[in-house]
């Protein structure tokens, strides 16, 4: 539930859904996410430049020349956005993976951490249904949950200066695909062929908060091989 | 064929800029767009374009261009040393923030900005570039804007668009404000400081540092404790907001900044405030004062009086 909207500077608001870090509580973020997408096509709202939902806020930033954070907190607490259904914003996507030891960089340190066989921790990313809690950091790059206690572990002490673009990362309940080449302190657990962004495409991302995804293993030769479309 | 400039030397980061790229930070992308959104409009109103056509944006060192082609209607805004090289040799000192016809074979060197960072170049009818949705800003990091995303580079040409008649000369005259204070608006996690670094934020000044670029400023001065906790939950970032990693010294993120962090933010650069932020150089001190919304707002309206 919708605990508190705070004004950010003159040209931003803060709705704050609590500290609970969860798909329900994250699932109230994107409904008045999408609410508010809504309402932009709708021109039931104007000067919108942008909103960001995270695991529990909805950050929405504005342009003062057009409205002011009163008129914006309003509207929100005027209109009733529960009611929307996310499934016929959301959808599931099936993404490839190769855990091939080429691109599964943290083999070792994985099976040390969680005392399972790689083969084990495989069987149990391919099985979990992953909820796309929010995009961002890099254009198209997604953190997605919930991954099983026993496959929770920290992140790297010293993050890697360089990843290859695809990586698939796990840290805690958490896992992510770096869409693009960056740095980053995460286990990496194999590598995806899947290009998730592209800016000259109409949906530029693949994915977009409340997405669900399911992993579907690939042998190196088929990672080689793959055509994004 | 139509007119094009040749890149001589492409200066240190120069970008194609405009309003920004918006409706797209759920995605992962920044807004960008032009730093100092006065100059840049200063630029397009001296050529008679559109408030909003894209510019080529400068910092320190700008920009050598020579033209090839039909004459163009050109202007410099900000603080900037420049010459317009004739096709005989001749030499002019530019004249910044006034409007100035140039022919072909003329060659424009912006040397430097004078006591700021950025500075705007427009030309009558604008540049041909192609829109990335719906903007001409370039966000380098993630390689998203005209000319894959790219700085200007060295022996390029960039297209003019085909306009009927080069507009009429025309000067502003600017105001440049001196002074360090910067006003801000509370953070959402402001109450995570100490009573001690909440004064100090207020009361000390604070020097802007080398590790300044269009995604932030970092800023050294006396450290800020925090009493909660130097990580909070990744959530949305808006451009000015003032966060304070573990380290106590702040960082202001500016038009690429990224679009979630984790840190928390002491407090908010108001709009008004924001072209006079951005322009300080590395090495100057700036002092924060906080307001309230209400004054934010006000001093908004006093600023798009300037436009």
């Amino acid at each position: 539930m919708l605990k508190k909207i705070s004004n950010i500077g003159d040209c931003g608001i803060s709705c704050d859904f609590g500290d609970e870090v969860s798909k329900k509580t994250n699932r109230e973020v994107i409904k008045l996410f999408n609410f508010i997408m809504d309402s932009i096509k709708s021109k039931k709202l104007k000067g919108i430049l942008n909103s960001t939902p995270s695991y529990n806020k909805l950050i929405i930033n504005f342009d003062l020349a057009k409205v002011k954070s009163k008129e914006l907190i309003e509207f929100i607490k005027s209109n009733d956005y529960s009611k929307t259904i996310l499934s016929e914003k959301n959808k599931n996507v099936e993404i490839p993976i190769c855990y091939d030891e080429e691109f599964a960089l943290d083999i070792k340190r994985l099976e040390n951490k969680t005392k399972l066989s790689f083969k084990e921790i495989v069987e149990k990313h391919l099985k979990t249904n992953f909820f796309v809690y929010m995009i961002g950091f890099v254009p198209g790059h997604p953190f997605m949950g919930d991954l099983g206690k026993e496959l929770e572990i920290d992140r790297l002490e010293t993050p890697r200066v360089k990843l290859p673009k695809g990586s698939v990362g796990v840290v805690e309940k958490f896992c992510n695909i770096y869409s693009f080449e960056s740095p980053g302190g995460w286990n990496i657990i194999g590598k995806t062929p899947f290009d998730l962004f592209d800016i000259n495409k109409k949906d530029p991302s693949k994915l977009l908060p409340g997405d669900t995804v399911k992993f579907k293993s690939i042998s190196k030769k088929e990672f080689l091989t793959f055509k994004n479309e | 064929m139509s007119s094009y400039f040749k890149i001589l030397r492409p200066g240190i980061n120069s970008t194609f800029q405009d309003l920004g790229r918006f409706q797209l930070q759920h995605l992962g992308v920044a807004p960008s767009g032009c730093m100092d959104k006065f100059l840049f409009s200063i630029s397009n109103k001296l050529v008679g374009n559109n408030s909003s056509e894209g510019a080529l944006e400068f910092a320190y060192q700008g920009p050598l261009l020579e033209l090839v082609g039909e004459s163009a209607l050109v202007a410099v805004s900000g603080r900037i040393n420049f010459n317009i090289t004739k096709k005989n040799g001749d030499l002019i000192k530019g004249k910044p923030n006034e409007s100035f016809l140039i022919q072909d074979g003329d060659k424009i060197d912006i040397l430097s900005t004078i006591d700021s960072a950025y500075g705007y170049l427009s030309v009558a009818g604008g540049f041909k570039l192609k829109e990335v949705n719906g903007s001409i800003s370039t966000l380098v990091r993630a390689r998203i804007g005209p000319k894959d995303g790219d700085k200007l580079k060295i022996g390029e040409k960039i297209f003019l668009n085909d306009i009927s008649s080069s507009g009429v000369k025309n000067k502003i005259k600017l105001h440049f404000e001196k002074n360090n204070t910067i006003r801000v608006i509370k953070g959402l996690q402001f109450n995570y400081f100490s009573n001690k670094s909440r004064e100090v934020f207020f009361s000390k000044e604070y020097k802007v540092t080398r590790l300044t670029d269009r995604m932030g400023m970092r800023l050294e001065g006396e450290k800020l404790e925090n009493i909660v906790s130097t990580n909070i939950k990744s959530e949305g970032i808006i451009k000015g907001s003032v966060q304070i990693p573990g380290d106590g010294q702040p960082i202001i993120l500016l038009s690429d900044h990224p679009t979630i962090g984790g840190y928390p933010k002491i407090a908010n650069i108001i709009t008004a405030d924001y072209d006079k932020l951005v322009q300080k150089i590395p090495g100057s001190k700036i002092k924060f004062k906080m307001v309230d919304l209400t004054i934010a707002e006000s001093a908004f309206r006093q600023y798009v009086r300037k436009f």
